[in-house]
């Protein structure tokens, strides 16, 4: 054991967050105590960030195969086939407790780390989404988080030229002490050109390219594996810097040398660094790794072994390159002048041995650390139903007319323009439907085909019940990439939670998992990659469960994807799907009634597949000219969407005899879309939709400058349009709360 | 046309300048690095594309502007070359002393990127020939630090000499206002050099070249390019 450094004690065992029994693991795997290095190296692999050790057991119950899959959840990022020898290349990931800390940072490496992760394996990156969830708008931090989040987000895709193109931004209370930001991005690589972690061949150099390491980052992973306590600020020193033109410029200087046939093995350094990285390239390989720390790039001075295996840096990579293609590498690095340093070897130990001072630091067995992580069942309780909430019981507003324009300009609902005008949206080229409709889709290269992507959860319908609410997210998601015309594929998820520690909230985890898997195999739409984050918690409060989807859809020929607006007058407006007025835990009930309650809509798999497939079909054959899904607001909601990106109005008749008017235009029933089309076309659609067993119903005619809804006063759709785009900039603009 | 495309670590535009070079103007295109002292023979245009060269970690442009490429730049420029800068492609131009004024940080103090009217001041140059005088055209803004800062004296000499291209204007045509997104002097969103063959310009024309992305009102100034050549 080297001088200076700390004694083993249960202190700081707990300071590294692991448990007494886990600490009694490690001392049965190894023999013996563990030196401070090793420990710091225990931790690091065996939290919950890295390990999954709460979630493993309930992530391998979804559905992660498809004939178009060619790589699921286990390495960098998901692939799919998307036909003409291309694959896309796609995950979504968290960043939620660094980006409370420390807002721009926080947000900028997590984009920084999901882009890393897709071009690590070959791809390059086409596509950048998010999905954010803030506090409460009142709430003093609110403010100060969005601003730098959004810039934070923007100051590093920016930089690095991927478009961002889109993503969901809500407001809740719940998240006060723990905002939600979760990072996607996509990219496109040649099916036999996909690159992967496992190293091969004994002997072989290991190299490590990039930026230098420093000590910022250190225990990013183990803090991001805990709740947090009034202390948040203290933890600054955990969160990354992020730098973008170096990630650009690894970027560039990855795919030239993967180009060039240089490279075996490939390993970005996220979570947990250089522990992480090497560890996973040898077990994976079954291979042993030795590395010399002498030889890493440092920033500073005078870091010591535990600093260096766990800094997060940002920018880096590992490599195991094929030996006679050595020189030409590094010449291409030098040319984008990066650090290129072989730092160690594999070999047939299978064991993990790093040196610093040429004094052996760390001798571990290399699979068994990953292998023997904990893996936790832990204990679960289902949510208790919510009551079903009649559409009668609830009270009418006012006037349709000014519920409307509430919903439509309350914070969750209202236009995100100021967001995602900060971010650059249509670089390179290929923004075919650009953010603020149901999916954004781009083209790939030159065309014809494109992908649609979509990032979506609705989190009051999974607090009131876990399962729909899990299949709800996936079934959104899927109907927002089918109301582009696009074909669903596969999806990506993160799993925000609170502590998995307390039953209830583990029910929530658990029952969100069984509903993404439900509804992920009625659709055919596999889970490819994700990343699971818990302990969103703050003093003893956790935020609401928050399964975030991201989805991703192909389709043959750009030009003939639909979007949002209102194309032409005088065209019918048809809904298609079943419409009982469902008020349950609806955004009317919540923004209009000041209720969150009741139990969410329920999704029926079936009709949704049969809506879909059928709505999808009439878009391809260009029979609807614009067409929206039905979310959050309902019908009404809906046609003020696709009334304002239009700047036309429309005629809308009155709901079924029977049902009150606010269910038939603010219920949030699922399996929705509404679709336009050419008046003399209508009869023979509405025949073809019926003939699939597909309700549908001809609802009013597109025209005018204002919306009218059954009867009522009309609204301008100038004065939607203020009530909607006023809010946010209104809001970030307001001096920050005292 | 040969259109030689600069390309200094960061940028990140160069792809979207290179499609709209080669689909509108016709143009052969070649990525120069800038390490390199010499332009391709033959070269009618450089490109300086848009993007974060060097992270725009000093002051936009300011590293780029320096380059070895830059010496064989001005030289083409003193020869009366064509040379367009697009985004950081301008704030390098300003830089290297091809053209006159600075980029600060947008009035907002925000990255704004979204589609934006332009004013085409006038139609008798290499680069909007192909457009109506006055002509109000729509394209798109993405930049950080495109708010245009000169001196009295050299605003007075751009205007007199009738060297500002374009104007951030409404869709009426109308400058100033909220339609100016950044806060540049004079409403002005791009300048030429004294000899009208340098154009620095912060919107992106080359990313609205096609309907089914949102636009085709950049054609115009790469038709204009390609026209230019031919007339030469």
């Amino acid at each position: 054991m080297a001088r200076n450094e700390p004694e083993i004690t249960p202190a700081l065992v707990a300071e590294h967050g692991l448990k007494p029994d886990e600490y009694a693991r490690i001392l049965a795997l190894i023999g013996r105590t563990p030196s401070f290095t090793e420990l710091g190296i225990f931790s690091a692999m065996w939290n919950e960030h890295c390990s999954y050790k709460s979630s493993r057991l309930h992530l391998r119950t979804l559905p992660t195969k498809a004939p178009w899959v060619i790589q699921g959840p286990g390495e960098n990022a998901g692939v799919i086939d998307i036909g003409d020898g291309l694959a896309c290349v796609f995950k979504m990931e968290s960043h939620n407790h660094p980006s409370f800390i420390e807002p721009y940072q926080g947000a900028g490496t997590g984009v920084g780390g999901i882009l890393r992760d897709v071009f690590t394996m070959g791809a390059r990156p086409v596509a950048c989404l998010n999905l954010l969830r803030f506090g409460a708008p009142e709430h003093a931090r609110t403010r100060h988080l969005v601003s730098g989040v959004v810039a934070g987000i923007g100051g590093y895709g920016n930089s690095f030229g991927v478009p961002t193109v889109g993503g969901s931004v809500n407001f809740h209370t719940r998240y006060d002490g723990n905002i939600l930001v979760n990072a996607m991005a996509v990219g496109i690589a040649k099916t036999d050109e996909i690159f992967y972690a496992t190293a091969t061949g004994v002997g072989r150099p290991i190299v490590y390219l990039g930026s230098k390491t420093g000590r910022d980052g250190i225990h990013g992973a183990t803090m991001a594996s805990a709740a947090f306590e009034a202390d948040a600020e203290e933890k600054r020193p955990t969160v990354q810097v992020g730098d973008p033109f170096s990630e650009k410029l690894l970027l560039e200087a990855c795919l030239e040398i993967m180009a060039k046939g240089c490279v075996i093995a490939i390993q970005d350094m996220g979570a947990a660094g250089l522990t992480s990285s090497a560890v996973e390239m040898g077990a994976k390989g079954n291979l042993g790794v030795e590395l010399d720390l002498d030889m890493v790039p440092c920033r500073e001075s005078g870091m010591t072994a535990y600093e260096m295996m766990l800094s997060e840096s940002q920018e880096r990579m590992l490599m195991v390159l094929r030996p006679e293609k050595e020189a030409e590498a590094e010449a291409v690095f030098q040319k984008w002048g990066l650090d290129f340093a072989v730092i160690g070897k594999t070999t047939d130990t299978l064991r993990f041995v790093v040196k610093r001072h040429g004094e052996v630091k760390v001798d571990l067995p290399i699979k068994e650390l990953g292998d023997e992580a904990p893996l936790y069942d832990r204990p679960h309780v289902p949510t208790a139903p919510a009551p079903v909430i009649a559409p009668e019981s609830v009270k009418a507003p006012a006037t349709n007319a000014q519920a409307l324009l509430r919903l439509i300009g309350s914070p969750d609902m209202c236009s995100k323009r100021w967001v995602w005008e900060q971010y650059d949206h249509l670089i390179l080229g290929n923004t075919v439907q650009r953010p603020g409709g149901d999916a954004a889709v781009i083209r790939i290269g030159d065309g014809p085909k494109g992908l649609a992507m979509c990032t979506d959860v609705t989190q009051r319908y999974c607090e009131a019940d876990p399962v729909q609410g899990g299949r709800q997210a996936v079934a959104e998601a899927w109907r927002n990439i089918t109301a582009t015309g696009a074909t669903p594929l596969a999806l990506t998820d993160n799993l925000n939670f609170g502590n998995p520690e307390r039953p209830e909230i583990m029910g929530q985890f658990v029952g969100c998992v069984t509903g993404i898997g439900e509804a992920a195999r009625a659709l055919d739409f596999p889970i490819v990659s994700g990343n699971v984050s818990l302990y969103n918690e703050t003093q003893g409060r956790g935020i609401l469960p928050t399964p975030a989807i991201g989805g991703v859809g192909l389709v043959d020929d750009v030009s003939k994807t639909v979007g949002v607006a209102f194309r032409a007058e005088g065209e019918a407006i048809l809904l298609v799907g079943e419409t009982a007025g469902w008020l349950g835990q609806s955004m009317y009930l919540w923004q209009v009634c000041g209720r969150e309650e009741g139990a969410p809509p329920p999704v029926d798999l079936v009709a949704e597949r049969r809506n879909g497939d059928a709505v999808r079909a009439l878009i391809l054959a260009g029979e609807a000219t614009a067409c929206h899904d039905l979310s959050d607001g309902g019908l009404a909601v809906a046609l003020a969407e696709m009334a304002m990106a239009g700047r036309m109005g429309a005629v809308v008749q009155d709901g079924p005899a029977g049902l009150p008017a606010h269910a038939w235009l603010f219920g949030e029933d699922q399996g929705r879309y509404l679709l336009t089309c050419p008046a003399d076309a209508a009869q023979a659609t509405l025949a073809k939709l019926a003939a699939q067993g597909v309700p549908a119903t001809r609802i009013g005619v597109t025209g005018g400058d204002s919306l009218n809804l059954g009867g009522e006063a009309a609204i301008l759709v100038s004065d939607l349009a203020s009530a909607h785009e006023g809010w946010l900039p209104h809001y970030m603009s307001a001096a920050p709360a005292a | 046309m040969r259109a030689a495309v600069l390309l200094f670590p960061g940028l990140n535009r160069e792809g979207d300048a290179m499609r709209a070079l080669e689909q509108v103007s016709g143009a052969k295109t070649t990525l120069v690095w800038h390490a390199e002292h010499d332009l391709p023979a033959g070269t009618d245009l450089v490109v300086v594309p848009g993007g974060f060269s060097y992270g725009d970690y000093l002051r936009c442009g300011a590293i780029a502007g320096r380059a070895n490429i830059m010496h064989a730049v001005r030289a083409h420029a003193a020869r009366g070359g064509l040379v367009l800068g697009i985004c950081n492609g301008f704030q390098i131009l300003c830089e290297s002393g091809l053209l006159p004024g600075v980029l600060m940080r947008n009035s907002n103090l925000k990255f704004i990127c979204r589609m934006q009217h332009l004013r085409v001041e006038r139609n008798d140059t290499a680069f909007t020939n192909g457009y109506a005088a006055r002509q109000v055209i729509e394209v798109c803004v993405a930049h950080g630090e495109g708010n245009y800062t000169a001196d009295p004296e050299t605003l007075r000499a751009l205007e007199g000499e009738g060297r500002v291209a374009f104007r951030y204007c409404d869709s009426a045509g109308k400058v100033g206002g909220d339609a100016n997104c950044n806060g540049s002097m004079n409403d002005i969103a791009g300048v030429y050099s004294a000899g009208m063959n340098v154009l620095g310009m912060m919107p992106h024309p080359e990313n609205l070249i096609e309907a089914i992305m949102g636009g085709t009102d950049g054609r115009g100034l790469f038709e204009s390019l390609a026209n230019a050549r031919q007339a030469a």
